[in-house]
């Protein structure tokens, strides 16, 4: 068998590791009441982690649809940034390829991409495509399994399945916690949104949580270190 | 319109704004996007965003604040992070955690 390049052989591992949590995405997002064809959508449509799980998260938590598209929005506009960021590697593309482009663009694809050297072009590229379109089919195949098994298994809560949801968004925001000022952040958002779960509708007080981003994002920082990546 | 066609209205709205958000990027004049105020505050609204999530899940249920079995679990979630384990292994070790509690009669 031929081996894959170093590159590809991170995308192929990346894409098998991100690929296996989808089926706690699949489980979760049928507990919290969609059926096996709008998880699939999900998956297929929104396919970024992170917005998945608010969706559903929100929709679970009682809220609004209005707030879970709004919630899964808000948290997906990191990947406008990633977008910018591969401009280098990337540009220029039109049509068909700039469409598949920024669906696959992702954490995954980005962090991949950008981990090549600088001036290595090509593995940038092959780093942001393998684990792009390696991502989106693992994903919404095991997506798939997740949201099949889920719908047999009764109660959720019995199964541990709303605890498996919170440490998934503690998965997700770990890496994102290196700097003071962003566990400042993350401390602070998660007081205010205890604090105002009671006295605002479900949703609402998870989208209140951008207030204080903008709030600590919008002075400038004594140091670069302390703005999160 | 019903509440499940409400529901799937959701679904291709979130998914189209997903796309337009990532087509942006692509897209937009670099300048446009290089300030800094604008780079802290989107660095910092995911991890606002993901830890209210976290709190939510982990500590509410309907519009009150609860503790229960979630607690131990997302615990155990938190050391297995620190110890570096894989986002899978963290999962389910929080779903066994809850699960056993709750059969045992607790939370």
């Amino acid at each position: 068998m031929q081996r894959l390049s170093p590159v590809r052989q991170q995308a192929v591992s990346v894409s098998l590791a991100t690929g296996a949590y989808a089926i706690s995405f699949g489980a979760l997002s049928v507990a919290a009441g969609l059926d096996v064809w709008q998880t699939m959508a999900l998956s297929l449509l929104v396919f970024s982690g992170g917005s998945q799980f608010a969706f559903v998260g929100v929709i679970a938590a009682g809220g609004s649809p209005g707030a879970a598209v709004a919630t899964s929005t808000v948290l997906g506009l990191r990947n406008g940034f990633y977008g910018v960021g591969l401009a280098p590697v990337l540009r220029p593309m039109r049509g068909l390829r700039l469409a598949w482009a920024s669906q696959v663009t992702i954490d995954e694809s980005t962090a991949v991409a950008l981990a090549q050297p600088a001036d290595d072009v090509p593995a940038r590229r092959a780093g942001f495509w393998w684990t792009g379109v390696g991502v989106f089919a693992l994903w919404n195949a095991v997506t798939v399994v997740g949201a099949v098994l889920g719908s047999r298994i009764g109660d959720p809560a019995q199964w541990g399945l709303d605890a498996a949801a919170a440490a998934a968004f503690l998965g997700l925001l770990w890496p994102r916690l290196a700097s003071r000022a962003a566990q400042a952040v993350a401390g602070a958002s998660a007081v205010l949104a205890l604090l105002l779960t009671p006295v605002l509708p479900a949703g609402l007080p998870i989208l209140a949580a951008a207030l204080v981003a903008i709030a600590a994002g919008w002075r400038a920082p004594r140091s670069r270190a302390e703005v999160p990546e | 319109m019903s509440a499940y066609a409400l529901l799937w209205a959701a679904i291709v709205a979130a998914g189209l704004l997903a796309w337009l958000t990532k087509l942006a990027g692509h897209t937009v004049p670099e300048a446009w996007l290089e300030n800094p105020r604008v780079h802290r505050i989107a660095a910092f609204v995911t991890v606002a965003l993901l830890s209210a999530l976290f709190a939510v899940q982990a500590f509410t249920a309907g519009s009150s604040v609860v503790v229960d079995a979630r607690v131990a679990a997302v615990a155990v979630a938190a050391v297995l992070l620190w110890r570096r384990a894989p986002f899978i292994v963290v999962v389910l070790a929080a779903a066994v955690v809850a699960a056993a509690l709750r059969w045992l009669g607790w939370g």
